[in-house]
């Protein structure tokens, strides 16, 4: 662990594992700007953010949350500019409010059931035509692989919840490995699979937010299995092939989520409470 | 409740005041020159898709002995006799010139009265090809679920428990395979996929009357949105290259497995592009460098439009009767000319090698209806008529009285001082788009060469060249 002076502008990026998240995502959403033909464009994104942001702060409003916290929306916003594709800006306005709207309307017991960016797109996906995902936009380039990794472990550690990235990782990766291995296909196909942009932000990004996993370990490692088995057989036409069969998966998962959380006691997660001092007042969650 | 009525009235005012709406067009008029054969031996295919149902029309350029001509395509599901159907290469010749890039023309006018000028040509298309596997041999089991002899075609669907099996089956039935084929094949037979086998029937052909090879056609309802390409690449020790023309109802349609990425356009090149066809080279060299700058690991987008429109048009809209012919099965409109509604056509192309794309291509409708096209420009100089050299400093129109003379005086100087580096700037285009050389460029182009260090050059970070100089 990185030990950095109280106050400094280092140890204000460590405290909350958002922080380094929203530095990642903000990085990776600038490279697509320059690199993806058919990204979300600047204007579409700035819209996209300033509507989580307005909705964040009305729906804080209105169910009384003491303080209108930008980050989280900011974290939501981010991802939906670098996972989805829409036809109108409208879409993306949707989006982003009904990715925040989620967070606020759809909970059980003390949180949220399903992250906030993954209910945005799943409905959208389900409701229009006008919105997809674009898996293959990343291309798979090795290179964005290691930086995605590696900038990602970083946050992960931070927030405690490295397990449930890796156990989708490693459980998705055995199963196309697998996949390959009884087809007789070459290794190419599986691990130019695996090098996906879209699947790496899914696993360090989305899959792993502490408010919407389990609260134990093993009924974590439980949820990324199921999620992999999932994704991997939508998107593999095992039962109905679907491009970006992953996101359907963690919204089903995510169903089961208050039952395993009762079945396996444990304290809900606060943001910045993996760093050993304690959490400051102001870290309190957005909701 | 009060809190509801504030929420409610903000979420109504965005929607009042964001008016996101959005229109784009191109404006500028068609000359294109590519050759009708620029890629020999690539492989044209049309997929019609909307829901579950596909229609795949391949078309084949085949050169070799006819006796010779076999295919074999993994298909996701058992085809009935009527599912299959053999159509006209002119349906699939019409969509190649429709959507293929164009070259646009416009003639610069003088600065003092700002109109443009157009002409038109028109022409352009791509050879054809689809992957293939050639026979001669006797027979052995494996399940013919099916035999049928559509227009000049003997077609087979076969299913298999092993790859083996399938492959000395193909072999005793005369279809040459290549070293390699098993592990291929086998992995189509665990994705459950039937095989499609297509011979030449000499009778029927002859009968028939017909001297070519007609494209086939096949209609199935499957989830799977995808085109096998595997086959095509076990013996292939050189590139492939395939051209995919979607036509959707929603949108474009890009790969989920490969990056699609759009082919550089809309840029000014040299006028002297157009001449001696020399655009057809420029499009296969642009498209060469291209190619090399993703890796060959990029499907290339070339054209995605309505079907009812087109701007500029390469070619006229199809009909409704062609897009039917195409297998455009939602289309009812009349037999008349009339353009096509609620048709949405997306042009692919790749080149690939078994290293570069090692899985079948997948495929998704998205509900993108921007319009693209890859586009060039080619701009004449205006030249003034009172004075005919080219960058004449001196405006000498006589009939254009006092002020408003000082004024043309003006701008005219102007756009002539900006005419070199403009053409400078089109010689870097044609250069940095197509890979050949600058000085060449420059020569044809009559363009001296910049002054070593001179700024503008290519080399303009070189600052220090031009304090030295």
């Amino acid at each position: 662990m990185l030990k950095a002076p109280p106050g400094s502008l280092v140890e204000s990026i460590f405290r909350d594992p958002r922080h380094l998240q929203l530095l990642v995502l903000a990085s990776l959403w600038m490279y697509g700007l320059r690199t993806f033909d058919f990204g979300m464009g600047l204007g579409v994104s700035l819209i996209t953010i300033f509507a989580a942001l307005a909705a964040q702060a009305l729906l804080s409003w209105f169910f009384g949350v003491p303080r209108f916290d930008p980050r989280s929306p900011l974290i939501s916003a981010l991802s939906l500019c670098l996972l989805l594709r829409v036809a109108s800006p409208w879409l993306a306005v949707g989006a982003a409010a009904l990715s925040i709207g989620s967070k606020f309307l759809i909970r059980s017991g003390t949180g949220h059931v399903f992250n906030p960016t993954n209910f945005g797109i799943v409905f959208l996906l389900l409701s229009t035509d006008g919105a997809w995902v674009a898996p293959g936009q990343w291309g798979s380039g090795a290179l964005l692989a290691f930086f995605f990794a590696c900038a990602s472990i970083l946050v992960l550690t931070r927030a405690s919840r490295w397990d449930v990235s890796f156990a989708f990782l490693g459980c998705y990766a055995a199963l196309l490995l697998a996949r390959a291995l009884y087809l007789g296909d070459p290794w190419a196909i599986p691990l130019r699979q695996l090098q996906s942009g879209s699947l790496l932000l899914f696993a360090f990004f989305m899959i792993s937010d502490p408010k919407t996993t389990p609260r134990s370990r093993r009924g974590r490692v439980a949820f990324a299995c199921v999620v992999a088995v999932l994704g991997a057989g939508l998107t593999l036409n095992w039962f109905y092939p679907v491009s970006n069969g992953i996101f359907y998966a963690l919204a089903l998962g995510s169903l089961s989520l208050p039952l395993l959380n009762a079945k396996s006691p444990g304290r809900p997660y606060r943001w910045g409470e993996s760093r050993p001092m304690a959490p400051r007042g102001s870290l309190a969650p957005p909701v | 409740m009060k809190k509801l009525r504030v929420l409610l009235s903000v979420l109504t005012m965005a929607v009042l005041v964001l008016d996101l709406g959005r229109a784009y067009a191109f404006c500028g008029f068609y000359v294109a020159k590519a050759d009708t054969k620029l890629f020999n031996k690539a492989s044209k295919v049309v997929l019609v898709r909307d829901g579950d149902r596909t229609v795949l029309t391949m078309a084949n350029d085949y050169q070799g002995d006819i006796r010779e001509f076999a295919i074999v395509i993994p298909v996701p599901t058992f085809l009935e006799r009527d599912q299959i159907r053999v159509t006209e290469n002119k349906y699939i010749e019409h969509l190649d010139a429709y959507t293929a890039p164009r070259l646009v023309e416009y003639f610069d006018s003088d600065p003092c009265e700002q109109r443009m000028y157009f002409l038109s040509k028109a022409g352009a298309g791509i050879g054809t090809m689809a992957s293939r596997l050639d026979g001669r041999d006797a027979a052995l089991g494996v399940t013919v679920e099916a035999e049928y002899t559509v227009g000049e075609y003997d077609i087979l669907i076969l299913s298999a428990q092993e790859s083996d099996g399938l492959e000395t089956w193909l072999r005793r039935n005369g279809y040459r395979i290549p070293e390699g084929a098993s592990s291929v094949l086998d992995s189509y037979i665990r994705q459950n996929m039937r095989f499609f086998v297509a011979k030449v029937n000499l009778q029927e052909q002859s009968r028939l009357g017909y001297t070519y090879l007609r494209p086939l056609q096949v209609a199935f309802e499957s989830p799977k949105f995808m085109l096998p390409i595997r086959l095509g690449t076990i013996n292939a020790d050189r590139e492939q290259e395939l051209f995919v023309f979607a036509l959707t109802r929603k949108g474009r349609v890009e790969t989920t497995n490969y990056r699609t990425v759009k082919i550089p356009s809309d840029l000014e090149i040299p006028v002297y592009v157009k001449g001696h066809d020399l655009f057809g080279r420029f499009y296969r060299d642009m498209f060469s460098t291209a190619v090399a700058r993703e890796n060959m690991r990029a499907v290339f987008l070339e054209y995605a439009w309505d079907m009812a429109w087109c701007d500029p048009c390469a070619a006229d809209p199809l009909s409704s009767e062609e897009l039917r012919q195409l297998g455009v099965f939602w289309e009812t409109g009349g037999a008349g000319k009339e353009a096509a509604q609620n048709v949405f056509v997306t042009r692919l192309h790749l080149r690939y090698t078994a290293e570069t794309f090692p899985e079948d291509l997948v495929f998704q409708q998205t509900g993108d209806r921007r319009n693209f096209q890859g586009r060039y420009i080619l701009r004449h100089p205006w030249i003034d008529p009172w004075n005919t050299q080219i960058s004449p400093r001196t405006p000498t129109d006589s009939r254009v009285p006092g002020e408003r003379r000082e004024g043309c005086r003006a701008l005219r100087a102007s756009y002539h001082e900006n005419l070199p580096k403009q053409r400078e700037e089109r010689a870097q285009n044609l250069a940095r788009l197509t890979g050949w050389d600058i000085t060449e460029i420059r020569q044809k182009m009559h363009l001296p060469a910049p002054r070593p260090g001179a700024a503008e050059g290519g080399e303009w970070w070189k600052w220090w060249k031009n304090f030295r100089e």
